[in-house]
């Protein structure tokens, strides 16, 4: 292990550049806490997002090598090439400041996808009975522990391709609530996530699955959304 | 424009679509989407023949004798190559149009209608090839 | 300008399978056209088909040949890795079918040259 990590930030907003410091090495040091002494000790001015610093809320969400990683995650030693590191913000996202990415965009699809659940039951009504090992609540539960970092969104190249595009995570969260069948959206849903912003524009890259910390796998959902959505198409239904 | 202006005009589907009615739209590209699916399930069959096919036949050179000896009158090779060129003609302009729809050339209609050209070509000239080594 | 990813984003299989599949389609959208053109020659009569034959009986043409068939091949595999992706019950990203693709493209390839050649 080299004595000190030659690490490259990115400064400035979309458009800016690198800036290299020296951060001296430790123990298990993860990429947060680079980013965290560059602030601390070396240059005030560096702006970046953090929060449970323990792999749970994934505000920490950066490009490390070209990556998308929860830095808190990342250890030093897994990434690191000859001593070096490069640290960006989340591509596919508009910068605000150094590693700040705006993420209205990103939740804004999702509540284009119709990502919010809409039951109608009251609390007078009983409960309503869902059968833990039923294919549709087993397709729910795959996806269901998404908590919205972005890294599959600042993964995929469609997102890229297509500013439209609603993104993995949107479309992951559609396709958990369109197996849920306690929700009364499902038509408006479908016409929500179908077509060229939505699932039909995905192309099984698999970058999304590949590095969600989650272990999520939007393609998944996905490849059921557009099953769903054609025989809807079918039927007239959508 | 202010910043989320600035947003919703990038991000808007409305944006990158030719058509009237996002829903009628996105019926569109739902079908199209299945019709490239199921003519890519009869390509696989037609290919796998046809690989084999000629990788038979290439053996040794090829003559148009002997091409047309095989297949003039051959009416099942006519019927099987027809069903070839008709699934073609379905599934490769709906992938050229994707293509083209997520480069900086093929915003708005244009996708379709080169597609809609390469499917006209390719379903005439394809066709008109089967009846020339079947028919002539 | 939004930033974007490069190269080091797209260095997994999954994305191999995806770049495969759509340059292999490109190429062969590009080369259906002139395919039936040559095939249609046959309407011309025996002559015509064979004058074409014997333009392009030559290694230039064969190397061709031979590189759209292992597009073919490769486009098919990866195709059908999609469709059991879209249409099975899902099993993960069948990464073990990428590598059954490109083997499959690979004897292809093989045995068309063989029999080129041979």
């Amino acid at each position: 292990m080299t004595e000190s990590l030659k690490v490259r930030v990115w400064r400035g907003t979309d458009r800016g550049t690198f800036a290299a410091y020296e951060v001296p090495r430790s123990e298990s040091q993860t990429v947060l806490d680079v980013v965290t002494h560059i602030q601390r000790r070396i240059d005030p001015t560096l702006a970046y997002r953090f929060a449970c610093r323990v792999g749970m809320c994934g505000s920490c969400a950066m490009s490390v090598n070209g990556i998308a990683r929860w830095t808190c995650r990342t250890h030093v030693s897994h990434v690191a090439k000859n001593g070096a590191v490069e640290i960006a913000p989340l591509p596919n996202l508009p910068v605000i400041k150094d590693l700040v990415t705006d993420m209205r965009e990103f939740f804004d699809k999702w509540s284009r996808a119709k990502g919010q659940f809409r039951g109608t039951k009251t609390r007078g009504d009983d409960f309503a009975r869902i059968a833990p090992a039923s294919a549709e609540r087993i397709a729910a539960d795959a996806g269901i522990e998404c908590i919205g970092c972005a890294v599959c969104y600042a993964s995929c190249d469609v997102v890229a391709w297509r500013p439209a595009f609603l993104g993995p995570a949107a479309l992951n969260r559609a396709w958990t609530l369109v197996n849920d069948s306690r929700d009364v959206r499902q038509r408006d849903r479908l016409r929500a996530v179908a077509g060229d912003a939505g699932c039909h524009s995905c192309h099984t890259q698999g970058s999304c699955g590949e590095r969600c910390p989650k272990h999520i796998e939007p393609t998944a959902g996905i490849a059921g959304l557009k099953r769903l959505a054609a025989r809807a198409a079918i039927r007239g239904e959508l | 424009m202010s910043a989320k202006e600035r947003f919703q005009a990038r991000t808007a589907p409305e944006a990158w679509s030719a058509e009237s009615g996002p829903v009628s739209d996105v019926r569109r590209q739902a079908l199209l989407w299945y019709w490239q699916r199921v003519s890519a399930m009869v390509l696989a069959l037609c290919v796998v023949v046809h690989l084999a096919g000629i990788i038979y036949a290439v053996r040794g050179g090829l003559t148009a004798a002997e091409i047309l000896g095989r297949t003039r009158g051959n009416w099942a090779f006519g019927a099987f190559y027809a069903v070839f060129v008709v699934a073609c003609a379905i599934h490769a302009p709906i992938g050229v149009a994707n293509v083209i729809g997520e480069t900086t050339v093929g915003r708005g209609s244009s996708a379709l209608v080169i597609a809609s050209v390469l499917g006209v070509a390719m379903l005439l000239m394809g066709l008109s090839a089967v009846y020339g080594l079947v028919a002539s | 300008m939004i930033r974007t990813s490069d190269y080091r984003a797209r260095m997994h299989p999954g994305y191999w399978a995806f770049a495969v599949h759509r340059v292999s389609g490109l190429a062969l959208a590009v080369f259906l056209p002139v395919h039936f053109w040559a095939l249609g020659l046959g309407l011309q009569g025996e002559a015509a088909l064979d004058g074409f034959l014997r333009v392009t009986d030559n290694a230039m043409f064969r190397l061709g040949e031979w590189g759209l068939v292992v597009l073919l091949a490769a486009h098919l595999t990866c195709g059908v890795r999609l469709l059991l992706i879209e249409f099975a019950p899902w099993s993960g990203p069948r990464k073990n079918l990428i590598a059954w693709a490109m083997g499959g493209a690979i004897a292809v390839g093989l045995a068309f040259a063989l029999a080129l050649i041979g």
